[in-house]
């Protein structure tokens, strides 16, 4: 018998891949592995054609010269992305990608760059960086553990959920208490990077939504997460 | 206070930090307070100027490489040797070279300065030459953005007056050119065939080597042509030029072509090639950058990694085959905090052996990658004591130690309870 498979579309891994954004795909694509599923990892760069099978979407980071690149090519395919995710395909989009999904990035000249609303959210030019470890927590899948490291500053309207209430950190904009934002099985944050590693509990809800959205199932194997462990006990302890 | 007193006090300060055994940093904290003219007074006395060398990945190495070019042409140099690439680890430098009047008996300063602070130092010492190595993603929680690495580099060419040394290969680099007048830039580069040996931070993610295709256009003063074994070739302006080397890693000899260019602005024409051939073939890799120890009767190599790139020319540059490896991970500021980066580097190459032991603070992160990498692993200790008594007792094998900058100062002081390790002052 053929192994169930799932396609992971990863967005702009050429653009926008800052702070080891690779991990949350190896993370996804190693855990499907482990769960019993072969996995077809595509990637989508701006100008290619935008693939019909599509099971979860992955998005990065980038610089200001990625985010440029990208930008129109994103609103290009909004419409795409709006159709799958309100389908229920998982997407995880970290930090200038977070933004992006959003209405608008307002810079500090006031110039607006616009986002795709998929995530009712604006984005503001802060004054400062907001940069180090931070530990929300979030009632589905506990304390969420990771790094943050933007400028900008988010402010989430009525159509989302905060991801996580900040326990330490800055957060979306270091005034609320929010960080990151969930719509239907979209997950939105600012934990860059190695979110999906330190997070397993993430990583395993997205490819549960995948599979059972595609298979009508999903029976989990179990899978050795102690490194996961002891790497958040360790971080948690870590300084800013 | 007199300038006189300001010296002395300078240098009995650090006097005292080195019996104390603390770091550079203070006796340069001093004299930057006490009397904030004193690096720029100093360097100005020299009579060929002051050279800066910057860039994410290499500035040690390629400094030492330098020093040696130049000297071996007959040039007395000051350079900032402990590695203390801010302000304050020149200052500290300079008192210990002065004399008492604050008189520097060389011909040429030789600085290898850290991107931020580099910045901070043209602002009043404008560098008569600039050696720009490559920017790539490393210390972002201190800088934010590689671009605006890049933006520092540019801020330092634009300082300096007469020829900037940029990298060809790396499009962040080569494109500081173009606020430069042409006849200031001097280039060096890579034989097409060695391009994807060094990937620059846009090959990191995609493999598309878009970018460097172009870039080759550009006339590169020095080249580097062919590698074998330990034997380079270069194309020095039309003539090869070959010499064996003691260092270690493609990357460190990518960083000859890098500092023979850069030697070759400074030097007359008739500078005499074959002590400069001589000289390069000589220099040993700086403290941590694959420096080989003895123990046990078998190799031990230290190998530094900062950053994903640096990281992943080390695994291509040093095999595991025959090895038993360690990997220690800090996050202490001066490793960065941020733990994103093991993400970028890809361990595969250490699938086959697997890895005897992971260690350092952040020794769980570390084996959590290899997890996902699927690489086996022995020992997974955080104490890096332990850690290295395990790994020393686990085997008759040549062993290396990739780590990070604070758990490879903490391995040394272990390592000097058991056999010679050079001191860091």
């Amino acid at each position: 018998m053929n192994k169930r498979s799932i396609t992971i579309l990863q967005l702009y891994p050429r653009d926008m891949n800052i702070y080891g954004d690779w991990g949350n795909t190896l993370v996804l694509q190693r855990r499907l592995e482990w769960h019993g599923y072969s996995v077809n990892l595509t990637e989508y760069n701006p100008g290619d054609s935008f693939p019909d099978d599509v099971d979860i979407i992955v998005g990065g980071g980038g610089q200001d010269s990625g985010q440029d690149i990208i930008q129109n090519d994103l609103l290009a395919i909004s419409q795409n992305l709006h159709k799958l995710a309100n389908d229920g395909v998982p997407m995880l989009v970290i930090c200038g990608l977070f933004q992006l999904f959003g209405k608008f990035f307002k810079t500090q000249d006031g110039h607006i760059i616009e986002g795709i609303s998929l995530l009712d959210l604006e984005t503001h030019a802060g004054p400062e960086r907001l940069t180090g470890n931070i530990i929300t927590e979030n009632k589905e899948f506990g304390e969420i553990i990771g790094y943050e490291n933007h400028s900008g500053q988010t402010f989430l309207g009525a159509g989302v959920t905060p991801l996580g209430k900040v326990i330490k950190g800055a957060g979306n904009n270091g005034q609320d208490d929010s960080e990151g934002a969930r719509y239907r099985n979209v997950i939105a944050t600012y934990m860059h990077g190695s979110l999906l590693p330190k997070n397993p509990a993430i990583a395993d809800f997205l490819i549960d939504k995948a599979v059972t959205r595609k298979y009508g199932e999903f029976t989990p194997s179990v899978i050795d997460d102690r490194f996961a462990e002891q790497a958040r006990n360790v971080a948690v302890k870590r300084p800013r | 206070m007199s300038k006189p007193y300001v010296t002395l006090l300078g240098k009995a300060i650090r006097n005292i930090a080195r019996i104390r055994g603390g770091g550079s940093a203070l006796p340069g904290l001093f004299v930057e307070k006490i009397d904030p003219d004193f690096i720029k007074r100093t360097l100005a006395q020299l009579p060929h100027g002051v050279v800066v060398i910057s860039g994410t990945n290499g500035k040690t190495t390629t400094t030492k490489m330098v020093v040696a070019l130049l000297e071996s042409q007959g040039m007395k140099v000051f350079t900032n040797r402990t590695g203390s690439n801010f302000t304050r680890g020149v200052a500290a430098a300079l008192l210990g070279e002065v004399d008492n009047n604050g008189n520097l008996d060389s011909d040429i300063a030789v600085l290898e300065l850290d991107e931020a602070h580099a910045v901070h130092f043209v602002k009043t010492i404008s560098p008569k030459y600039s050696l720009l190595l490559n920017v790539m993603r490393d210390q972002l929680d201190r800088f934010g953005e590689i671009d605006t690495t890049a933006k520092m580099l540019a801020q330092i060419a634009d300082k300096t007056t007469d020829m900037v040394v940029l990298n060809r290969e790396d499009p962040r680099v080569a494109a500081i050119a173009k606020n430069l007048d042409d006849e200031k830039v001097h280039y060096f580069g890579l034989d097409p065939e060695l391009t994807h040996l060094f990937p620059n931070d846009d090959d990191m993610r995609g493999a598309v080597i878009k970018s460097s295709k172009q870039l080759q256009l550009l006339k590169a003063g020095v080249i580097l042509q062919s590698i074998k074994d330990n034997t380079a070739q270069f194309l020095v302006e039309g003539s090869p030029f070959t010499t064996t080397l003691k260092l270690h890693g493609i990357y460190n000899i990518y960083n000859a072509a890098a500092a023979l260019a850069l030697a070759r602005c400074i030097l007359p024409i008739d500078h005499d090639k074959e002590k400069l051939v001589k000289a390069l073939s000589e220099v040993t890799p700086a403290f941590g950058r694959g420096e080989t120890l003895t123990i046990n009767g078998q190799p031990f190599e230290l190998v530094l990694v900062k950053n994903p790139s640096g990281f992943r020319l080390s695994l291509s540059s040093f095999k595991p085959e025959g090895y038993q490896t360690m990997i220690a991970i800090n996050d202490s500021y001066a490793d960065g905090r941020d733990m994103s980066w093991l993400w970028d580097v890809e361990f595969e190459s250490l699938r086959p052996g697997g890895v005897s032991v992971v260690a350092g603070v952040r020794a769980y992160d570390m084996a959590l990658r290899l997890q996902y990498d699927e690489i086996t692993m022995t020992l997974v200790e955080p104490n890096l004591s332990t850690a290295l008594r395990q790994f020393l007792a686990s085997g008759d094998q040549p062993k290396r130690v990739f780590c990070t900058y604070t758990a490879m100062l903490a391995l040394r002081r272990e390592l000097a309870k058991i056999t010679d390790v050079e001191t860091i002052s």
